[in-house]
């Protein structure tokens, strides 16, 4: 896209200096004791501790089961917003019914909640993925329920005087309009899933990134806790891009 | 015989103050088999109101539409309805758009995509067949709506103000490659035209049906157009009978544009 008239290497070189820079004054502040290395680490001993951990492989059984738990808090999360979403925009009755019970629950700081999934799914990823899917299925849920509403009237006349069923209705018609929204909420669920399977394993777990974060922590190690963030937003980043690309896919009939 | 007749049929609707406004009032006429109707009214007559209920959109609060003498209950499953605005799927390409009444009606995709392809040709937009909507003009979108109108082989066509977004010469062409649609084939559809523009009403149909100014419109006159068919859209509008007739019909329309604007000057103040 170059609607706004800036070519694609010059958004890339001014990002790729901008995070030299951020960097640059990080590491120059830390040499030039004007910060101090114990609670700031500095950007040569991350790299190099997020080396080290590649290097000897053990950071990748952490990742794997921080992935494994947001990727299915992410597809269970998904699919009872998305079914929840649609049940509720095609029966206003029970919308309004649910309403003010959906709003209360949303309310409640996830967090609060980490302690008794402990204690009904146990340290393994059940309690991880239970906490991502709390996350991923409000955001998920009120855009579905958004995107269905927001399905064009004279779209859903025309295709009904075509002939279509009311399942006919909801795959032509209403599911595709919803995804538009459902694939621009998929940024924020996809993180929110990770945050729900790091909080997680930070507040109680034996592996995942989460995991490793807490215990650096607890041993004052600041370039632990650096390289368990600098992990997870690296991976954030190439799973958002992935995402990027399919919805491009998928929405590409928009102009 | 007719295919579609209106039988004092009225139509209620609901102010957001609670209160009830009559849009139609008493409103009764019917088209013969393959006739060509239009509705012509000043805006804001319920014109599209009527043309919703012999629809099935809209129930009517009194009265019925009977459809080939059956009384219309749910949607009209004989009839197809071309809207004023676009109501091609964005999502869908021109092809899948065309062809989707026969998917819905349980064609395969593949049979469906060939027959799409063979009404995109006849209203000449055979090498857009796998564009989406967004990348086409409006009049070509039109076309692409008029042609997944026809591909379902339904008796009755709804056409509700379908080219006053165009500008008058892809008016005037879409006007000419409908009456050719109309015309070729065994049986004439009918169909029932809702327009503002006297003359696009003169020139295309077999009738003319005049709506009172709103609120409880109600047909005030039907004018009989014998103008011989095929029409050269072209010139037809400078021949003395077309001028004739829309002089006569003018007289009655122009009582009803004038009420409807003092009735909107009387309700701004």
């Amino acid at each position: 896209m170059r609607a706004d008239g800036f070519s694609r290497m010059s958004i890339r070189a001014s990002q790729i200096a901008l995070g030299v820079a951020v960097l640059g004054v990080w590491q120059a502040g830390v040499s030039l004791k004007i910060l101090d290395p114990f609670f700031f680490s500095r950007p040569s001993d991350i790299a190099a501790r997020v080396a080290t951990w590649v290097a000897t492989g053990s950071i990748w059984r952490h990742l794997a089961v921080t992935l494994e738990e947001s990727l299915l808090g992410l597809i269970i999360g998904s699919a009872i917003g998305i079914a929840l979403g649609f049940a509720l925009a095609r029966s206003p009755f029970a919308a309004r019914v649910l309403d003010p019970y959906i709003t209360m629950l949303n309310a409640v700081p996830r967090v609060v909640l980490a302690p008794l999934f402990l204690l009904w799914f146990g340290l393994g990823i059940w309690s991880k993925v239970a906490l991502a899917v709390t996350l991923v299925f409000f955001v998920m849920f009120f855009n579905t329920y958004q995107g269905v509403r927001d399905a064009d009237r004279v779209i859903v006349d025309n295709v009904r005087m075509l002939g279509a069923t009311e399942r006919q209705l909801m795959r032509h018609v209403l599911f595709p309009s919803a995804l538009s929204w459902i694939f621009s909420s998929l940024h924020t669920s996809l993180g929110f899933a990770m945050v729900g399977a790091v909080v997680g394993e930070y507040l109680g777990a034996a592996r995942g990134l989460g995991y490793v974060i807490a215990q650096a922590e607890g041993t004052f190690d600041t370039t632990g806790v650096f390289a368990g963030m600098t992990v997870l937003s690296a991976v954030v980043a190439v799973v958002g891009a992935g995402v990027t690309r399919l919805e491009r896919y998928l929405l590409r009939w928009k102009a | 015989m007719t295919a579609i007749a209106f039988d004092h049929v009225g139509c209620d609707f609901v102010t957001p103050d609670g209160s009830s406004y009559r849009a139609v009032h008493d409103v009764s006429f019917a088209a013969a088999p393959g006739a060509f109707v239009a509705i012509v009214g000043p805006s804001g007559c319920g014109k599209s109101t009527l043309l919703n209920a012999a629809a099935g959109l809209r129930v009517p609060s009194a009265g019925a539409v009977t459809i080939d003498g059956t009384p219309l209950a749910g949607l009209n499953r004989r009839a197809t309805y071309m809207f004023q605005q676009d109501a091609l799927l964005p999502w869908k390409n021109v092809r899948d758009n065309v062809g989707l009444g026969l998917v819905l009606a349980g064609v395969t995709r593949p049979e469906a995509g060939r027959r799409a392809d063979e009404w995109l040709a006849r209203v000449g937009l055979s090498t857009f067949a796998s564009h989406y909507p967004s990348q086409l003009s409006g009049g070509m979108r039109k076309r692409v709506a008029m042609a997944q109108n026809w591909v379902i082989d339904r008796p009755i066509v709804l056409m509700d103000e379908p080219f006053s977004a165009l500008d008058v010469h892809t008016r005037q062409r879409m006007e000419t490659e409908l009456l050719s649609l109309w015309d070729e084939g065994p049986a004439r559809r009918t169909v029932l035209f809702v327009t503002h523009d006297l003359e696009e009403a003169i020139a295309l149909a077999d009738e003319v049906v005049v709506l009172s100014a709103g609120p409880a419109s109600r047909v005030v006159a039907r004018y009989p157009v014998p103008l011989e068919r095929p029409r050269d859209l072209m010139e037809l509008r400078t021949t003395p009978a077309f001028i004739e007739l829309y002089k006569s019909t003018w007289s009655v329309l122009r009582e009803e544009v004038l009420k409807s604007q003092r009735g909107d000057a009387s309700r701004a103040r």
